[in-house]
Formats: structure tokens, sequence, C-alpha cells
């Protein structure tokens, strides 16, 4: 099997979910002596943003979402201490999280694996996050985006107070804020001052790399 | 065991002996752009197509949801009650996460309302139970807690359990004034989660014998050919004791198949409704 052989099939498996598969054929391309970020940006990065662009067109459904995500995040465990080793670039860091008053996290799980299948590193936090715990975890990781999500429309108050609490610990403008859940929408995204909403798991990727894209050009600029 | 919804003038009973409960869950602006936008302009115009076409499509009970972000909840649920029941007697099931928007929907309801929901987070229980009983209204039962959602069916009825035992025992609320959700899950992220909810259907059926409801709509969220789905899980989960559901009463696969598990479970003796339904299609057909 020639580079491009290895890399076709790797994409065209990692499209369709085969997790163990995915898995193996990353190890078979490490050892004929593909570098690491050939694999990510070549083969594993381009299927989930084709399973992205399929689930927005209504082609892809929520479960082939999913396992395209988990097979893409078990071949990340392999790579990401290489990537770490040469240096590259780091596609993202997202510190996640469902609202304090809040148990719902379906929607929040789904977002965290296409967000990993995106190479983003994630943090869950989990659910019932009150704003301390993202201050500190914000603190402790350094993220380019805080996700906040909510399902009632009782818990949803708790982005403004997440992103008082940002401001208050002086740390609103080292991270974008992006919220989500089932009664949000862009209008009470922007009232409440988030950088970002997205309607669903696949839109909520691309979001995010617009704004962190938007950060760092600013950042170099 | 019974639980009696009311509107002014008309009785609904929900029970295992009884046809299965059709709750139309229609009114509800989550998901909906411009209906939305309607709300936060103060037109109510669009509720009223809605509460015709769920009438149409064989609803019993209407959910009614204002929970349009941006708008004052509460006066929206407070117009939309006094619309809905200036339109139709079919009693009301007044959603909302808001314990004030509950309260205005009960002060200004005509009748017994069906109240969704409680959890069993204590601070919910000791909000909202004590206004199901001032008004003589039924309540939803949602077996979370403050820590989860839990994915056990043990653990669910457990929560039941809480929330059946504070209603009943500090509040005075009778057992069949309580419908407990034993909690529809999305199918598409996770293929157990249906078995989960029958499983916990037949433990409230053998332990309690309580009526339950739940959002038949979730189940099939982010699956294709979603009514195909919905329209085989309410004949499981109709067999496994389930007495009502929030549903999409305007298809007419979907009430069609709750009406044909009445006959088959013995809830239509000699399918009298079955049949007449039929009539009254035909008639239709060659009246139109």
């Amino acid at each position: 099997m020639t580079n491009d052989e290895l890399l076709r099939q790797l994409y065209d498996l990692t499209l369709v979910g085969n997790g163990p598969a995915v898995l193996e054929l990353t190890t078979t391309g490490l050892t004929a002596g593909l570098g690491p970020e050939t694999l990510l940006y070549e083969a594993l990065i381009p299927a989930l943003e084709e399973v992205g662009a399929r689930f927005e067109r209504g082609d892809f459904f929520v479960p082939e979402m999913l396992i395209a995500g988990k097979a893409m995040a078990g071949a990340l465990d392999v790579l990401r201490p290489l990537l770490a080793e040469t240096g590259a670039e780091s596609i993202g860091t997202v510190v996640m999280g469902t609202v304090k008053g809040d148990v719902h996290d379906i929607g929040k799980n789904l977002v965290n694996i296409m967000f990993e299948g995106a190479g983003f590193k994630v943090i869950d936090l989990g659910v019932q996050v009150p704003p301390e715990r993202f201050v500190e975890a914000i603190v402790e990781h350094r993220p380019d985006i805080v996700g906040f999500s909510a399902f009632l429309t009782t818990t949803m108050p708790m982005f403004k107070a997440n992103i008082n609490a940002l401001n208050k610990a002086g740390l609103r403008d080292q991270v974008a804020v992006m919220v989500g859940g089932a009664p949000v929408t862009q209008e009470y995204a922007d009232v409440v001052g988030a950088d970002g909403y997205a309607s669903d798991a696949s839109a909520a990727v691309v979001r995010a790399k617009e704004l962190i894209a938007a950060r760092r050009a600013a950042v170099s600029a | 065991m019974e639980t009696v919804l009311r509107s002014a003038t008309r009785d609904v009973v929900i029970g295992p002996g009884q046809p299965f409960c059709v709750i139309g869950e229609r009114i509800n602006p989550t998901g909906r752009r411009i209906f939305q936008e309607q709300l936060r302009a103060g037109d109510l115009s669009r509720i009223e197509i809605d509460v015709a076409q769920q009438i149409e499509g064989g609803a019993m009970v209407l959910d009614v949801n204002m929970g349009a972000p941006l708008a004052d909840e509460a006066e929206l649920m407070v117009a939309a009650v006094k619309l809905i029941q200036s339109r139709t007697d079919l009693p009301l099931c007044l959603d909302s996460s808001i314990v004030e928007v509950l309260e205005a929907g009960l002060a200004s309801y005509q009748g017994k309302a069906l109240v969704n929901s409680v959890t069993a987070e204590d601070e919910r229980l000791d909000a909202i139970l004590p206004l199901v009983a001032r008004y003589g209204a039924a309540v939803i039962g949602l077996p979370n807690d403050e820590e989860e959602i839990p994915a056990d069916p043990r653990r669910r009825l457990e929560l039941a359990a809480k929330i059946i035992d504070t209603a009943t025992g500090k509040y005075h609320i009778p057992i069949s004034d309580i419908l407990i959700d034993p909690l529809a899950m999305p199918i598409g992220a996770d293929t157990e989660v249906v078995l989960r909810t029958l499983e916990t259907l037949d433990l409230l059926r053998s332990e309690y014998g309580v009526n339950t409801t739940l959002g038949a709509s979730n189940v099939s969220f982010g699956m294709p050919d979603r009514t195909a789905i919905v329209a085989a899980f309410l004949p499981m989960a109709s067999a496994a004791g389930l007495t009502s559901a929030i549903m999409d009463a305007r298809s007419p696969d979907l009430v069609r198949a709750v009406r044909a598990c009445d006959l088959l479970l013995n809830r239509d003796e000699w399918g009298g409704r079955w049949i007449a339904a039929h009539r009254a299609a035909q008639a239709r057909q060659t009246g139109a």
C-alpha cells in the first residue's frame, strides 16, 4: 500500500466510523514512516470535516457523527503525544460544561465528541458546573474556548452569571465564550455577551475554529 | 389508577384501562424561530392554528410551553391559556421550568390542569408541589435530581419514589394526580436508551401503578424517518405500561398507532372506537 492509498483508506474508515480499523491503520501509517501531522491533517481531520458537512446537509445522522468522532478520538490518543513532541501548533483547547442547576448532558457530550474529532483538546467539567469551577478550569488549562451548555429556560441565565464571573476574575479577554443548548438562540447568545453560538455539534466546531482563527490573527497582527 | 384532568366543561381520564391519552406537543416555541419572534412581539395567532390542527389530529390534552428566550414567559403563558381555553374545551398541560410561569398559568386556568413538570430536586419539589396542591392540579414527575439524569431504571424508580412520597406525604397530593415520566432519550445518541425507558415503565407499573407520560419525539432526535421510529416506540411503551404521551398529535401515523394499541391491548371493547374512527374518516372523505 502506498502512503497515498493508506491516507485515502484512513480517510474512508474514519468517515464511516470504524474505530478499530482507524486505530490499526494509524499505527500502520506511523510504522511506515508517515508523520503524525500528515495522518492528522491529510486524513483524519478532512474526514471529520466531511462528516460535519454531510451532517449539515442532512446526509449524515447523529449516530454516524458519533462513531466517526469516536474513531478519530481513538486515533488521536495515539497521535497526541507524538504531536506534542514535534511542537505542532495545537488546534485548540476547549473547556466545556453544563451550567449550574442543569444536569442535561447529551447535547454537550455530542459537541465534545465533535470537538475531539476535529483535533481539539477537550476538558469536560461535566454537569452542574458552577461559575467558580469554570474560572478555575480556565486558569488551569488556558483554553481557547469555554463552552456553556444549558437545556432549560431556567438555567440559560447562568450563561450571563458565568460571563460575569470571568469578567470579575479578569479572564474574559483570554478566552472565547461559546453557548448552546436546546432553548438557546443566536439572539440570546448576543444578549448575554457570548462570542459564539451554534445550533448543533458540527456547526459548533466550525464556529470555534473561526473564533480561534480570529483571535490568533489579532494576536499576531 | 385513574388521573382526571379537567377544563371548565370537560373531563379527560388517564389510566391503564382508558384510551391512551394523546397530549399534543405542538404549542412550544423551542426550535421554531418564526413562532419565537411572533411570541416576542405578542402575536399569538400561530397558537390558534396549532390548537386547531392538534384537535383535528386527535389530541385529548394540549401541552402549552411559552419558553421563547427573551420574552415575558409568564405573561405569554397567561395570554395563551386564556386564548386556548376560549377556543377549545380540552384540558391543558402547563409546561415550564420556571415556577412563576407555572403559577401564573395555574392562576388563569379554568379546571384541573396538568403541571409539566417537577424533578426530584428538593428545591423544585418544595417550590412546585405546593402550587399543585393549592390549585388542585395534577403533576408530571421527572426522575432526575441535582446530580444526574440516571441511566439505571432502578435509580429512576428511587427518584420517582422520592417525588411520590414528597407529593403525597408532605403536600397531600393524591398519588392518582401524579404522572411519572420514565425519561425517553434520543436513540441516536445511545441505542440502549429505549430499553431503559421500557424497563422503567415496567417497574413503575409493578411497584406503584401510577400513570405515566413522556416526550415521545425525543426518542427519534437526530435520526432520519423520525415518525416511523416514534410510531414503533409508542406501541412498545404502551404495552410496557405507558398511559399517555406528549407527542405530535397532528401525525395520523402516530395517532393511529396509539389507537391501534388501545384495540390490541384490550382498551377498546369490540373495537368500537377503532371502527367508529374509520367510519368518521370515510364520511369525511365522502363529504369532501
